[in-house]
């Protein structure tokens, strides 16, 4: 009897030290998922091998190299400083017209949610402005701006500048009104009403702002660097890597810049991800 | 004739200043007119509520009990008539729109602790922001009236974080802190199950016993009015004016047993029979705005 209470101890123990391990051993949408994804690498890589099936070719995989040669042009590239450069430059491009899209817009659409006068003057340009594709502005943009680095700032901010402000607007306006009536009951002057709840009630929606305009921010990005080309005072950048390799007829070495991409956006959203619980410890719960 | 109803108003609401936190609601009448459309919320309601009185206001849903909390809040105008706080006006002809004030605290139907801040924020943000205490000064006695509360525990955690009661519990701190002369509860418990609730009925007759405020609680909740109040205040419904008020002489402190008591059970039945007229009334109104 106490042998048996006691082993059954000795058993939960052992359970719970390893229980963090065989729960994620354990986890089947972590398996569903890494099988799924050999999977595919295994099909593709099937498919763009064997080019025909029964005298038909494989469509869109077959005309593609397989995962193998992608590979090994990745460990090739790799050691090239030039890619190293294109992440550096791109993600330079990415964070240069995302902060300043975050310092100008963020100010602009909390000025167009509390205050009336504003909002009846430049909400109406801004919402003429705002449907306009970024890239429909890279013409206008050479015009406007001295280099081509600039250029493609500018275009990069635009792109996260307009989703930026109507986050911060809408998610100021629809705070709910019961916030600013118990604050004001409680004696909360103009300036405490902004900072202690206007300010904090907007953060969630500054942040999706910010995630939607990031991703924005890169596909701007690599389709400006694509137009720009080498350019003589500037160039590069994961977009210019994409499309040098497809003029340099390098299949594989397009797709390991697509998957650098991936990548490269992935990183950004996590950081902002990040960000925002460190700047909202309450959505930590939800 | 009217001077002397406004002089006999007037002798009611001094005599029973003995305390603080008397509120009189002289003749108010809220029409909304949202574009034209004339919506009376209110018409002529009078109600003498005295310093320390937990005074419950029963009717059906939408029948203008909030509207006339969100008049005495400062949060609406009111268009005729007049309120006055221990004898001071706080709304009428010339001023239809009263100052909000920490002297009148609101505990919302859906609650409206900020989710942004800790229990303990939330409850220290008052005195802070109106510098009547130290940021540190202000943190410790909020810390102190959590402790008081039994909510001690929870005090670093963020609304989100803990019950719906403890929440509850804790907004109905953040108000007290600031010492007002009236608690006004607009339905704090109504989407709580029965057990909750007559937890939470316990935690706040327990604070009232301490503190004596005034106590303006709008509830349609029958057993919760006679439970809690001094006075049951039964509205017609919408426009809305004094229909009924029934007297509930049954001493504090207050625990649950009570709600076993024959006296309690005539109560209920004293004030069910003018709320059921009511809710009929609005439920046939209802159908008409439907049609």
């Amino acid at each position: 009897m106490t042998d048996a209470v006691q082993s059954a101890h000795d058993t939960t123990a052992v359970v719970a030290k390893r229980s963090k391990l065989r729960k994620l051993a354990e986890n089947k949408t972590l398996w569903r998922g890494i099988t799924a994804i050999v999977l595919f690498v295994l099909f593709w890589e099937i498919c763009s091998q064997s080019k025909e099936w029964f005298g038909i070719q494989v469509p869109f995989i077959g005309k593609i190299p397989p995962p193998s040669a992608v590979l090994d042009s990745w460990v090739e590239v790799l050691q090239r400083p030039g890619y190293w450069q294109s992440w550096y430059l791109s993600f330079m491009r990415v964070f240069l017209g995302f902060i300043i899209a975050m310092i100008v817009g963020i100010p602009f659409g909390m000025a167009l949610a509390v205050n009336r006068y504003f909002r009846d003057i430049f909400f109406p340009p801004f919402e003429v402005l705002r449907p306009i594709p970024p890239l429909a502005w890279v013409p206008a943009s050479i015009i406007f701006w001295p280099t081509t680095e600039l250029s493609i700032a500018f275009v990069t901010f635009l792109g996260a500048f307009f989703t930026i402000v109507i986050n911060v607007l809408g998610g100021a306006r629809t705070i709910d009104v019961q916030y600013l009536r118990a604050a004001q009951s409680m004696g909360a002057s103009q300036w405490d009403l902004f900072r202690r709840i206007i300010l904090p009630g907007t953060l969630p929606s500054i942040f999706t702002g910010a995630a939607v305009g990031m991703g924005i921010t890169w596909e701007v990005v690599v389709a400006a660097e694509m137009i720009s080309g080498g350019g003589q005072q500037s160039g590069g950048g994961l977009g210019f890597f994409l499309w040098s390799s497809y003029m340099g007829g390098s299949m594989a070495q397009v797709i390991v810049g697509m998957i650098s991409i991936g990548i490269a956006g992935y990183v950004s959203s996590s950081l902002i991800r990040y960000i925002g619980q460190l700047f909202m410890p309450w959505r930590r719960i939800f | 004739m009217a001077v002397k109803e406004k002089n006999a108003a007037q002798k009611i609401s001094s005599t029973t200043a003995k305390g603080r936190g008397a509120v009189s609601i002289r003749n108010v009448t809220k029409i909304y007119d949202p574009e034209g459309v004339n919506v009376m919320a209110v018409d002529n309601c009078s109600l003498e509520i005295a310093a320390g009185e937990v005074c419950m206001i029963v009717g059906p849903s939408g029948c203008g009990k909030t509207t006339l909390l969100n008049v005495i809040a400062g949060f609406h105008s009111l268009t005729s008539g007049e309120i006055y706080l221990d004898d001071e006006l706080l709304c009428g002809p010339d001023k239809p729109l009263a100052e909000q004030g920490a002297d009148r605290m609101v505990v919302f139907q859906n609650g409206a602790l900020f989710p942004w801040k800790s229990l303990l924020d939330n409850v220290a943000y008052g005195p802070m922001v109106q510098g009547i205490l130290s940021k540190s000064d202000a943190l410790d006695k909020a810390r102190d009236m959590l402790d008081e509360a039994g909510l001690l525990d929870v005090a670093d955690k963020f609304p989100g974080e803990v019950s719906s009661g403890m929440a509850r519990r804790a907004e109905i701190v953040r108000a007290l802190i600031n010492d007002p002369k009236v608690l006004l509860l607009d339905e704090p418990y109504r989407a709580m199950d029965a057990l909750t609730k007559s937890i939470m009925h316990e935690a706040l007759l327990e604070m009232y016993d301490r503190t004596k405020v005034t106590i303006f609680f709008i509830t349609h909740d029958l057993e919760e009015a006679i439970f809690l109040g001094d006075r049951a205040v039964v509205m017609t419904t919408r426009p809305a004016e004094v229909k009924k008020i029934v007297s509930v002489k049954i001493p504090r402190p207050r625990d649950y047993k009570l709600l076993s008591s024959e006296q309690f059970r005539l109560l209920v039945e004293e004030a069910k029979e003018a709320v059921h007229e009511e809710a009929i009334k609005a439920f046939e109104a209802g159908e008409r705005e439907l049609a």
